[in-house]
């Protein structure tokens, strides 16, 4: 239960960051969340990662339908991804789980003292 | 003890986070870039995006409305001039705002800022060019005489305030995508940009002089072969102005100088220069109005398609602007305020270039390299040393001194061989007719409001620089054509080499009033220009320059015999793929080539041309054969005579050789005068097809020899990014024929306007009116103009307001 709360808080306060701050406001909000609700830091991780992938690829994958696809296969090709849109909203998804799962992970050692 | 893990991935949380806001190499910070709230993804525009919004912006006088039709063309109805240029300021930014910064920073030397120095000093070289050459100097010689006049400086700043009102509420989100792909950020327009990109409209358009390749070919050929390699006038002439014309007396009669046998013709005198970032000389266009006595509506037509460099977001955007004293409809220049080709409700205009030399060089000597002093009639004369310094994205600043002359500035000199273009011994100075002040602005201001022929002519005399064939109808059934500018009166061939810079007596004389500039405006039932020769011979001064042949006399051809002609014929002539230079060097190559020295395979490639229709349709193949036939006997008959040459040289025109076959069939430069051999005019017309036969078969095997595939047209992206272009469009046309369609470069926008009560007017342009490539309306115009296909232009009303074709509108209120 505290993992999907995790994963589902981090991405609501993640979306509310950024509508006010830069990307990296992402980061404060995966560590927040890690540090208010008490779990092992590997689900931790997970819980971070998983709210940032689930976050920027769906926003992504929105945008992206409703452009049908027009900007994401140009810009598929300006990046070497060979046109694939999908491979381009993963990418987009994976760089803010990355950092999202590694500020978690940070945020769950810090409760641990 | 979790404080090593707890550092641990707080490092890596930081370093993450901080390698994703910084740009790697030509990578930008890969974070904010890719993140969907603030990034490339808010380019992404809804495929069903809506347009219609209330703004509320300050400067605005009283309210107004944009409405936008299903193309996406804004009908501005504005109450006053102030708020019609500020609202025309407004949506080029929205729609075009990257573009019109970027074009600015290349006219003002300033691509290194954004783009870096490139490789080899690509970059930084294109942007001391434009320095050197005096195209800040020129653009703030204008922007003095814009801001004295009050109607003009009234234009400007209500333009530059609408489009700074764009730019002061950009968010992250709405920024355009090129500026998030170079990582920076615009900065405020100015009055000086608007100069800056009517210069650059100068620049392109007045480029193409010759001086120094020709220097060079002088320097080796006789005074009588020179004259045949580049003559000043041509056979199949057809001028604007119909031969016949009898000319007026000219005002000034300009004066050779004593010395210019012994200083300037002696044919010893050489410049070792490459060209760099010339305008591409095919930079012209086609124009023409017919009178209603040859129309079946008994109304004048009036047709332009004017040819440029073809690029992505377009040179265009297409508007309509209104006020209770003012209408006109047609093509905008976003960095500029007015309509530049089109109508209002009584009168059309359109323009081609008029391709007069008003470029020249002088050869300065200096007193030593500190190019401070410069030796002028029999005495040291100060130059004025500028220093222009560049600041480079990922480097230092780099400094450059610039001396100016009575001519104008250095741009050439041993501090700037840019790319090996010239010696460390020639410093050159520029003279060029875009460095004086001038008013091109008000021009488009006036016809923006033109009611009749007077008001017409009255506009057009603000025009100085780049000289344009402005041609114009009126509902009133007149029509006309002025080639305009201000054009040096010169002695013949004066300017067409490199002139001694050490003597006032090679200076320009004066300037041909404007009232012997070559016009058409009685007694004809049509006129029409394509960068021909305005005139023959008979025309009293000289007119030097490069201009084309085979496009205005198919032009005129036609426009002779053609009667009742409708808005369709029009179209079908401004798209016409008929080939008339083939039509007439064709046969002299098939009389001349040696048949039975032909091998099977080369025989077939023969019969394809010859069965050939001579027309540049996307899938004849005659049409490849014979362009790649012809430019080897080019190379063929010229590469001797000219190897000697120091480099650059330029090959004699087209036209060139196919009068002199036409004229001489023993023509004496078919002989290769390397080889101890006497070439005859078959030998080498059978050699060039032999040597084109090659790359025709690979062309063939490849399934590349129709010939919308073997040119191979595109539309690039002003950055080359390959993914935001549009290539391999299936097109006809070509060099020489009426439809100008060349691989990157061609009708940038194609107008007709046939004046009856209601205006029926057609146009199309290759791009779309979003310069966003992640908007359905970044090219949606590009596949209907390839097929060569008209928009219905709509001259809304202000009571259509509720029409159906209107899709969105925009209100400006006041604050």
């Amino acid at each position: 239960m505290k993992f999907i709360v995790s994963i589902i808080l981090t991405a609501l306060l993640s979306f509310a960051a950024g509508l006010y701050l830069g990307w990296w406001s992402l980061a404060v909000a995966a560590f927040m969340v890690a540090a208010l609700i008490p779990q092992k830091p590997w689900k931790a991780y997970l819980s971070g990662f998983l709210g940032l992938f689930l976050l920027w690829g769906l926003l992504a994958c929105w945008i992206d339908m409703k452009n049908q696809h027009i900007l994401s296969q140009k810009m598929a090709q300006v990046f070497p991804l060979g046109g694939s849109w999908i491979l381009l909203i993963l990418v987009t998804a994976l760089v803010a789980a990355l950092v999202a799962g590694f500020a978690a992970l940070t945020g769950s050692y810090v409760r641990k003292k | 003890m979790r404080l090593v893990p707890l550092l641990i991935s707080a490092v890596v949380t930081t370093g993450l986070v901080v390698t994703l806001s910084m740009p790697l190499g030509s990578i930008p910070p890969l974070g904010g870039f890719l993140s969907p709230q603030e990034g490339f993804w808010q380019n992404a525009e809804p495929t069903d995006q809506d347009y219609t919004m209330t703004l509320r912006l300050p400067p605005l006088k009283e309210q107004a409305e944009v409405y936008f039709d299903d193309r996406l063309v804004p009908h501005v109805f504005a109450q006053n001039d102030e708020d019609l240029y500020f609202i025309q300021g407004y949506l080029h930014a929205k729609f075009r705002l990257w573009q019109m910064e970027f074009q600015t920073h290349a006219a003002a030397g300033r691509l290194s800022e954004v783009l870096g120095r490139g490789e080899e000093n690509r970059i930084l070289d294109f942007d001391r060019n434009m320095r050197r050459l005096g195209m800040v100097y020129a653009a703030n010689n204008s922007l003095q005489v814009m801001e004295s006049d009050t109607t003009t400086k009234k234009v400007l700043d209500a333009y530059t305030a609408g489009v700074n009102s764009y730019i002061d509420q950009l968010t992250a989100g709405s920024l355009p995508l090129e500026y998030r792909l170079l990582n920076y950020r615009p900065e405020h327009w100015t009055n000086l940009k608007t100069a800056l990109f009517l210069k650059y409209m100068s620049y392109d358009l007045t480029g193409s002089e010759n001086d120094i390749e020709y220097t060079n070919a002088k320097s080796v050929l006789s005074r009588e072969l020179f004259d045949r390699l580049y003559p000043i006038t041509q056979d199949s002439l057809y001028p604007i102005v119909p031969k016949g014309t009898d000319f007026p007396l000219p005002a000034i009669q300009p004066v050779a100088p004593a010395t210019a046998d012994s200083l300037y013709f002696r044919w010893k005198d050489s410049a070792t220069i490459v060209p760099i970032n010339k305008p591409d000389k095919d930079n012209g266009s086609n124009n023409w109005a017919v009178s209603g006595n040859k129309t079946q509506s008994g109304r004048p037509i009036l047709c332009n398609d004017p040819h440029l460099g073809l690029s992505l977001p377009s040179l265009w955007f297409e508007m309509q602007l209104h006020t209770p004293q003012s209408n006109a409809y047609g093509a905008s220049f976003p960095g500029s305020p007015a309509i530049i080709i089109g109508f209002t409700d009584q009168v059309a205009w359109g323009v081609t270039n008029a391709s007069r030399d008003v470029k020249d060089y002088y050869a300065i000597r200096f007193k030593d390299e500190s190019r401070q002093e410069y030796w002028f009639d029999s005495a040291w004369k100060p130059a004025i040393v500028k220093t222009e310094a560049f600041k480079v994205k990922g480097g230092p600043v780099v400094l450059d001194t610039v001396a100016y002359t009575i001519f104008g500035p250095v741009q050439y000199d041993a501090s700037f061989n840019g790319f090996d273009r010239a010696t460390a011994e020639t410093n050159l100075a520029v003279r060029w007719q875009a460095h004086d002040g001038s008013n091109e602005l008000k021009t488009f201001y006036l016809l923006n409001r033109a009611t009749g022929y007077a008001d017409y002519l009255d506009a057009i005399k603000h025009f100085t620089c780049p000289g344009q064939n402005f041609v114009f109808a009126s509902k009133d059934n007149q029509i006309a054509i002025w080639q305009q500018g201000l054009f040096p009166a010169k002695w013949k061939r004066q300017g067409d080499f490199v002139m001694p810079g050490t003597d006032s007596s090679y200076r320009w004389q004066g300037n041909i009033p404007q009232p012997e500039n070559p016009n058409v405006t009685t007694g004809v039932d049509f006129v029409s220009s394509a960068n021909q020769l305005p005139a023959d011979t008979t025309y009293p001064y000289y007119l030097g320059g490069n201009f084309d042949l085979y496009r205005g006399f198919a032009i005129n051809r036609y426009l002779r015999q053609m009667q009742g002609i409708t808005v369709e014929d029009m179209q079908a002539l401004q798209t016409q793929n008929y080939n008339v230079f083939a039509e007439m060097a064709l046969p002299v190559l098939l009389k001349n080539i040696k048949e039975h020295m032909l091998a099977n395979d080369e025989k077939a490639l023969l019969e394809t041309v010859r069965s050939w229709n001579l027309r540049n349709d996307p899938e004849e193949k005659g049409v490849a054969i014979f362009t790649a036939w012809f430019s080897n006997l080019e190379a063929e008959v010229w590469s001797d005579e000219l190897a000697a040459a120091p480099k650059p040289v330029i090959m004699p025109e087209s036209f060139t050789l196919v009068e002199a076959l036409l004229r001489d069939s023993a023509f004496a430069q078919a002989d290769n005068i390397t080889t101890p051999n006497k070439e005859t005019v078959a030998d080498v017309v059978t050699t060039a097809f032999k040597k084109a036969v090659p790359l025709l078969k690979k062309a063939d095997a490849e399934g590349r020899l129709a010939w919308g595939k073997y040119k191979d047209s595109g539309i690039r992206h002003l950055l080359r990014q390959a993914p935001l272009s549009r290539f391999h469009l299936n097109t006809g046309g070509g060099e020489h024929v009426i439809n100008a369609t060349k691989q990157f470069h061609g009708p940038s926008w194609r107008m007709i306007v046939h004046l009856t009560d209601k205006t029926d007017a057609w146009g199309i342009y290759p791009g779309g009116q979003q310069g966003n490539p992640g908007s359905k309306y970044y090219d949606n115009f590009v596949d209907d103009w390839a097929a060569g296909k008209y928009k219905k232009l709509w001259m809304m009303t202000e009571t259509e307001g509720k029409s159906p074709q209107v899709k969105y509108t925009m209100t400006f209120n006041k604050l």
